[in-house]
């Protein structure tokens, strides 16, 4: 394998604790190293700025509601598509790229592992027949476990050894990375034409509340170490006056210390608190409750969060939440498709405009955008855009700047059609904290790699990690214009995966060896869940139980992260 | 105002994409340069100048160009898709998108149009001497923004889902429609100067149809309202209103539900024809028979396509099978 060495860059790596100074970097069998022999060859990367190659912790890439949002929004392509290139495919869409273009724009962008947050169990062949076909990035993806009947009726019944040989089993047959919660017993009571509001709602027939549900999943999931925390989409997502059920759900996890062996310090991840940090009781008295989530976070060390962020896009909304599609479509009467996943979740979809003349949306666009910057450990705070729910993740180039750039977002707060609502409603215009290269590198590549549990691997540039480094073409302490950021971001000057150049000039030019994560738990089938797994099957899945393992060919390249307890 | 003349000199084998037919693309440009953007066919790339003899030149701005096109362009599409302003005329018939997502200026189409004409059009002037197909002002498929502003006259008929998702501008239409008339409508009006084939307005929000001739059969989501005066054509006269779609939701003004509309004249109304139920023809004259054989000589033709050209060309509404049996016929 061949030998680099990026020479002269600005390194910014938490990991080692370089801010910025310079220093090269050797890319030598795939792996970072001490050293390279004088046939290595040689980056230039002077005046650039050199990183890990990014994390994604949470983006909607693959599976069956990914794809149905493809099928039921064709105007989503128009115009979009290119043509066949010399090392790409044809590649299109915007809110919902094809798994060609998903491998292509993350790449460019310096990202080169990258999480699939929701899996429905019943779909995971679907789900990695797209992660086969997304070429470069290394993916693995999260199984919902917060609507399923096993996990009910274990709880319900006391029965922590059945919870979490059950969940072993799950990540095992679906290939499965961590526990994703989504809207936790609120898409079963969908199937009964209902929700769960709070943390308290009983789920109906099995009479367990939301709270119960987290509580036990992160129980189970400290008890069997896994690599990932639980993964939390809490309830009441979207609706003013929902950061009180963001913050009962967050209180559920205080306290409790993290017992694992990846060096992961966080037991409970909140996903897109964007759309939980929701103040007021109606769409009219709406505002930011940024202040209150960001405190709580910043008190409590043993939670993580991903941001999130609205990009005042044209988008695509998917989610595990069912009612809440529901509710979307009854707002901005746009097409909706909704689909009830068995014994295990629910799924919907709806097409978003978040439109910056609309009072709500920039209201939305600010609270993501403060909660990046309110929150005072960057380890601890990830940017997403909840892809594609809050826009695309092809716009995380715009959220650095934004980030960075204090000028750039009261530029854009004094331009809304509502400015000074939304000046009133909101935090943003009160905070000029600019954030810096080394927290965005903290935000992108550390912080979610350490909460993955991955840090040992991914997202640093320590000697022995995965050779992962994207280099970009900016100086932090020269940048003129902050449009510059998102230039620079948008296309990296070079991307290395695995030791491989996947990307030279912002192009691609190898489609790498990607690979597939997922986690063995370890924890041996006992007969009774055993039982139960045949009995379920037999009794109510549509589905065979061998038809329902997602067998070794739908993951020819496996990474598995093994769990010894 | 500049002129430029585009002679189609080679019938494409294939069809031909043209969207850089547009005042924007050619103004500021000469014939030469003008020559040099791109067409497509399928995959392939081509030149304006592989196809057509483009003479004069564009004008400072697209406001200050006009086009004239002329020669078989019957299988040439995208003709002024999304032009701003200046004009476009068309001395034959055209192929689909012609006028898609078009924003401002004016296009006149001499022949007949193809489907998705005018979709999602914005503004400007779309007028068609002859007959258009399916989906004129429609909206992209998928997409719930169809036609929203401008002007769309057809002098001839039009095919089905006319309208699809139309929220606001005028489409007038001299002839007939077939069916799914302004379904989904959220605004904007249509008038149809002869018969609606039915299933006119379903699932319409908002907006007004006016059927000067008659509607086949009116949707069962559609409450009859009773008469009531309406301006057309810079007179008041006086329809039979039906409102709805039932079916669908609808939003609130000053305290009263805005439903869609759909206005039919009233017997006693003078100047338009009463909405009276004629059966249509369902058979062909000897003559017009005669002219089905001269028109699809030594050819194979679709039942769709004979079809469409017996309901285009005579009015006449034959079924399928009857027209399968008429195929047969011509072969012997
Ligand atoms: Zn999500």
């Amino acid at each position: 394998m061949s030998e680099y060495i990026i020479k002269n860059g600005k390194v910014y790596d938490p990991k080692t604790g370089i801010k910025g100074d310079i220093s090269d970097v050797c890319i030598k069998n795939g792996k970072i190293a001490e050293k390279v022999s004088s046939k290595a060859k040689i980056i230039d990367a002077k005046g650039k700025t050199v990183m890990a190659g990014a994390v994604e912790v949470h983006a909607h890439v693959a599976g069956p509601k990914v794809n149905e949002g493809r099928n039921f929004r064709p105007e989503d392509k128009l115009f979009t598509y290119q043509p066949t290139g010399k090392n790409t495919r044809m590649a299109g869409g915007f809110s919902i790229p094809t798994t060609f273009k998903t491998g292509y724009e993350y790449a460019k962008m310096g990202y080169t592992t990258v999480m699939e947050a929701a899996m429905p169990p019943l779909y995971a062949r679907h789900v990695h027949e797209e992660i086969k076909d997304t070429p470069i990035i290394d993916e693995g993806a999260f199984p919902v476990f917060g609507n399923n009947w096993f996990v009910f009726e274990y709880l319900k019944n006391d029965e922590m050894d059945n919870v979490c040989a059950y969940i072993s089993w799950l990540l095992r047959a679906t290939r499965g990375y961590a526990i994703k919660i989504v809207n936790p017993g609120g898409s079963e009571a969908w199937g009964w034409g209902e929700n769960c509001a709070t943390v308290n709602d009983p789920v109906p027939y099995f009479d367990i509340t939301p709270a119960e549900i987290v509580k036990g999943l992160l129980t189970a999931n400290e008890k069997m170490g896994l690599p990932h925390s639980i993964h939390i989409h809490s309830n009441n997502l979207g609706n003013p006056g929902n950061f009180e059920t963001t913050l009962d759900t967050l209180k559920i996890a205080e306290g409790v210390r993290p017992d694992n062996k990846f060096g992961r310090e966080q037991v409970l991840h909140h996903t897109h608190v964007q759309f939980h940090s929701y103040k007021g009781d109606n769409w009219a008295n709406f505002e930011s409750g940024s202040k209150e989530i960001a405190d709580y976070f910043n008190k409590n060390k043993n939670m993580t969060m991903d941001l999130g962020c609205v990009t005042l896009d044209e988008t695509t909304t998917m989610t595990a939440d069912g009612p809440f599609e529901h509710h979307l479509t009854s707002l901005n009467h746009l097409k909706w498709a909704n689909v009830d996943v068995e014994l295990e979740t629910s799924s919907g979809i709806v097409p978003y405009v978040y439109d910056p003349n609309i009072k709500v949306c920039a209201i939305q666009w600010c609270i993501g955008l403060e909660l990046g910057l309110l929150a005072k450990d960057p380890m601890r705070t990830f940017i997403t855009t909840d892809h594609p729910n809050a826009g695309p993740f092809t716009r995380y180039p715009r959220i650095m700047k934004w980030l960075m750039s204090d000028k750039t977002r009261q530029n854009m707060l004094k331009g809304f059609k509502n400015s000074d609502k939304v000046i009133a409603a909101t935090n943003l215009a009160s905070i000029d904290r600019e954030l810096t290269m080394y927290e965005i590198a903290q935000m992108t590549r550390a912080g979610p790699a350490r909460s993955l549990g991955l840090y040992n691997i991914f997202g640093g540039l320590a000697p022995g990690m995965d050779a992962d480094v994207a280099v970009f073409n900016i100086d932090e302490d020269r940048i003129e214009d902050p449009e510059d950021i998102e230039k620079a971001f948008s296309a990296a000057d070079c991307v290395f995966k695995s030791g491989t150049m996947v990307v030279e000039n912002g192009e691609v030019i190898s489609n790498g060896n990607k690979r597939t994560l997922w986690v063995d738990a370890k924890i041996p089938m006992n007969q009774q869940v055993k039982r139960d797994v045949q009995m379920k099957f037999l009794k109510f899945y549509s589905m065979n139980l061998n038809n329902y393992e997602v067998s070794n060919h739908y993951v020819p390249n496996p990474y598995v992260i093994e769990v010894d307890n | 105002m500049d002129i430029v003349k585009l002679t189609l000199t080679k019938v494409p084998g294939l069809f031909l994409e043209a969207e850089n037919i547009t005042p924007d693309h050619f103004a500021g440009k000469n014939a030469q340069q003008i020559g040099e953007l791109h067409v497509h066919l399928g995959n392939q790339t081509a030149k304006i100048s592989d196809y057509f003899s483009v003479e004069g030149k564009g004008g400072a701005t697209a406001a200050d160009t006009r086009i004239i096109v002329s020669g078989p362009t019957d299988k040439v599409k995208y003709i002024g898709m999304k032009m701003t302003a200046g004009e476009i005329e068309i001395q034959g018939n055209t192929d689909m998108y012609t006028a898609a997502w078009m924003a401002g200026g004016k296009i006149h189409v001499k022949g007949n149009v193809d489907s998705f004409c005018a979709i999602g059009m914005t503004g400007g002037e779309f007028i068609v001497d002859g007959n258009a197909k399916n989906y004129l002002g429609a909206s992209y498929r998928g997409d719930w923004r169809g036609m929203q502003g401008g002007k769309i006259i057809v002098k001839g008929n039009a095919g089905s889902d006319t309208a699809t998702f139309m929220n606001g501008g005028t489409i007038d239409i001299g002839g007939n429609v077939d069916v799914h008339l302004g379904t989904h409508a959220e605004g904007g009006k249509i008038i149809v100067r002869g018969d609606a084939k039915g299933r006119v307005g379903g699932q319409m929000v908002k907006g007004d149809i006016f059927v000067l001739g008659q509607v086949e059969r009116m949707m069962p989501t559609y409450i009859y309202k009773g008469e009531e005066e309406a301006e057309l054509d810079g007179k008041k006269q006086l329809f039979k209103v039906w409102i709805g779609d039932m079916g669908e939701r609808h939003g609130k003004r000053k305290g009263e539900i805005i439903y869609g509309k759909i206005y039919i004249p009233s017997d006693g109304a003078e100047g338009i024809a009463a909405a009276t139920h004629v059966e249509k023809k369902k058979k062909l004259t000897e003559k017009q028979l005669d002219k089905v054989k001269e028109v699809f000589k030594d050819q194979e033709p679709t039942v769709q396509q004979v079809r469409t050209y017996i309901f285009d060309s005579f009015d006449v509404d034959m079924k399928p099978m009857q027209v399968s049996r008429l195929i047969e016929g011509l072969k012997r």
